[in-house]
């Protein structure tokens, strides 16, 4: 009698495990787990990269999937996401979920580089592997993560072309003040720029920052009618820097170049009318951007994905306005992922974390590599283009106006040439 | 010299708006001795109604600015009847948690209906330049109707029968009753004129700067440095406290930077309340 229960349990436990492995190996898709700023001051930012993200989901699904070699089969993609509201407090809660309950395979960050250090705890925490997106701090990458892969070209790189640019442009240009928002992302450009700025002889005569949400600029304003610098360069988001564009308009201040993160690169941005035109941003890419096959086989690197003609006509046709860097960063991340998830053929992380190590390839966004470093999973391979707002045929559009040799126009300076 | 004459006039215009939005946390702490808590919410309640008014109706928030008078006006009354008038002379905690209330429900269900995300009126009436120095012409407006909203209220609350019996309740409520004033009346309708005065505040707020509907809570944090600054019952104290604070913003913020600014605000409050916790322009 004893014997015999030992046996049908032992029996039961082996059809049981039978069953879950057979659950296991029968899996049929690949869950991304993230958030989005549906609501609060990233909301802009972060519905043009969910945008590109979508597109992406539309696409490597209508090829059937993520080819998995070890399942011997294509698993369709599914998003499973949550509205962060733009805050830190809700990432970490929403990621834990992500994983814990709608079992997410892979993660990608939330906009901005602030939520990102935030889930970036929870992703490293239960070691999944997350595309960060939308987050250019060099702040995240330097605690040892072994997790967190960068799409973004980090902070440390962003404004600095905006002196390049100034210098080659302008070499009597010595006076530049930095005003930037109080944030991870911001505080980081504005110290690398500042660095870099002393380093090539310019002099900082205003290194401020503003609280988030700052709606008033009025005293900025006034101190640099005080100093009288050459060029402004700073801001935050997109909801400070297109303020912050209007109030330097409207006081018409006499700034030879004015040079804005994130906000400029927005195509909303145009609303504010000739508040817009001429101010100058780095961006992560950009529509007039070539970033082709003929760009990698030069390169001597692997060409994966697809073309930058295909990603504005597609996404122009769904989403009805040109695709900013946001929605690329966003479709890039999922290409990112798609073809980590390719080269490791299993879903595992710790293989997939050997493919993106090993990653070095172009696609429609630029070049992707990966610090193996001490800021580990840093982007490396990417590079920042600079674009101005100018008027074409009476319609205000985005020039690509640096570096040297990817221009689609000349800079107009100085920015008060339009007063 | 540009940019001080420039600060010194950016300093006066800010100062006015920010002493009419201290205008209606004054008149209710100083008539019904209730701190309003929910005043930063009515605030961002008068930047909703006037960006609706302008993208449904067409109007300008300077010609808007009738209707939110009235609209805050009913609001407040009724708000007052609804959040105040039971716990009136319970100790002073029950009104402070009463109108904390008022002010989640609003921004609870403001974030729900209007979301967070930042919104802003874009009337485009340019600049005006002399010498060099520009400034926007709504921001020139607002301060010419934050003048006119003080001489009016001090109009109302001097020269006509239902000012001098807000006066009076607010002296002495029983001495008021017995004179034949209706003080539930007159409470409801301080509470009221309270309500309207910051909506007309939030009004034309948003037509100068962008906003959300948490927007609020940053004119309210000012309201209570301005009313402690001028002192309490005078619409002139509060006009006077936010000019105080609308210079040093733009004036000291020249010299010392700007992240200071806060910091010097709250060290004021603090030093009045020490010193001087009457205000510096009421006698009582």
């Amino acid at each position: 009698m004893k014997r015999g229960f030992i046996v049908w349990s032992v029996l039961c436990c082996f059809f049981l495990s039978f069953g879950f492995a057979k659950g296991a190996f029968a899996k049929s898709k690949i869950i991304i787990g993230f958030t989005v700023s549906q609501t609060g001051k990233l909301n802009a930012e972060s519905k043009e990269q969910f945008n590109g993200m979508e597109l992406w989901k539309d696409y490597v699904n209508k090829h059937g999937g993520i080819y998995v070699k070890n399942l011997h089969k294509r698993l369709p993609v599914e998003f499973r996401y949550y509205d962060d509201e733009s805050s830190k407090d809700r990432v970490q809660q929403l990621y834990v979920r992500l994983i814990n309950q709608d079992g997410a395979d892979f993660l990608i960050s939330p906009y901005s580089s602030g939520l990102t250090a935030s889930s970036a705890i929870i992703a490293e925490q239960y070691g999944k592997v997350m595309l960060a997106t939308g987050a250019a701090s060099d702040g995240i990458f330097s605690k040892g993560y072994t997790h967190i892969f960068q799409i973004y070209t980090p902070a440390s790189r962003y404004l600095t072309g905006a002196l390049d640019l100034l210098k080659a442009r302008d070499p009597k240009a010595k006076k530049v003040a930095i005003i930037f928002e109080q944030s991870n992302f911001a505080k980081a450009v504005a110290s690398a720029a500042k660095n870099y700025a002393e380093k090539k002889g310019f002099k900082v005569v205003i290194f401020e920052s503003y609280g988030k949400g700052t709606t008033d600029f009025t005293s900025f304003l006034n101190k640099i009618a005080e100093k009288k610098p050459d060029a402004i360069i700073g801001g935050g988001h997109f909801a400070d820097g297109e303020t912050f564009a209007k109030q330097i308009f409207e006081q018409r201040l006499k700034v030879k170049l004015v040079s804005l993160l994130v906000a400029p690169a927005v195509p909303k941005f145009a609303e504010i009318g000739n508040a817009a035109l001429y101010v100058t941003a780095p961006s992560q890419w950009e529509p007039r951007a070539k970033f082709t096959k003929s760009t990698a086989k030069r390169l001597g690197l692997p060409w994966f994905g697809v073309s930058a003609n295909w990603f504005i006509k597609k996404y122009s046709k769904l989403y009805g306005e040109t695709p900013g860097y946001h929605a690329a960063g966003g479709f890039a991340a999922g290409l990112v992922l798609q073809k980590a998830i390719e080269d490791a053929g299993c879903l595992k992380s710790s293989k997939v974390i050997r493919a993106l190590e090993n990653m070095d390839l172009m696609t429609f966004y630029g070049r992707i590599k990966f610090d193996k470093g001490d800021y580990y999973g840093r982007q490396v391979g990417h590079e920042m283009v600079y674009l101005q707002w100018q008027k074409k045929d009476s319609k205000l559009e985005k020039e690509v106006i640096w570096p040297r040799g990817a221009e689609s126009a000349k800079l107009i300076y100085p920015y008060y040439k339009k007063f | 010299m540009e940019a001080w004459i420039g600060a010194i006039l950016s300093g006066i215009l800010l100062g006015l708006v920010y002493g009419l939005a201290a205008m209606g946390l004054n008149l209710i702490w100083g008539v019904i001795n209730v701190i309003n808590l929910s005043h930063g919410a009515f605030i961002a309640l008068g930047m909703f109604s006037a960006y609706f008014l302008f993208h449904f109706a067409g109007l300008n928030p300077f010609i808007a600015v009738a209707l939110v008078l009235i609209i805050g006006l009913i609001i407040g009354m009724g708000a007052y009847f609804v959040a105040l008038h039971r716990v009136l002379d319970a100790p002073e905690l029950s009104t402070l948690l009463s109108t904390y209330s008022l002010s989640l429900i609003i921004i609870g269900l403001g974030t729900f209906i209007f979301t967070t995300n930042p919104r802003a009126i874009d009337i485009g009436l340019g600049s005006i330049g002399v010498a060099g120095i520009y400034i926007p012409i709504s921001k020139i407006l607002t301060g010419l109707f934050s003048v006119l909203f003080t001489v009016i209220l001090y109009l109302f609350l001097y020269k006509t029968w239902t000012g001098k019996a807000i006066r009076a309740v607010s002296m002495n409520k029983s001495a008021a009753e017995f004179m034949g004033v209706n003080s539930i009346f007159i409470l409801s309708l301080s509470f009221g004129i309270g309500i309207a005065l910051a909506m007309i505040a939030g009004c034309l707020i948003a037509a100068i700067f962008p906003f959300t509907i948490l927007s609020g809570s940053v004119y309210e944090l000012k309201s209570f440095v301005i009313c402690v600054l001028g002192g309490l019952g005078s619409p002139l104290g509060a006009l006077i406290g936010g000019l105080i604070l609308g210079l040093l913003e733009n004036v000291f913020a020249l010299k010392i930077p700007v992240g200071y600014i806060p910091f010097i605000e709250f060290m004021i409050l603090v030093i009045i309340l020490l010193v001087k916790p009457t205000g510096l322009i009421t006698k009582r």
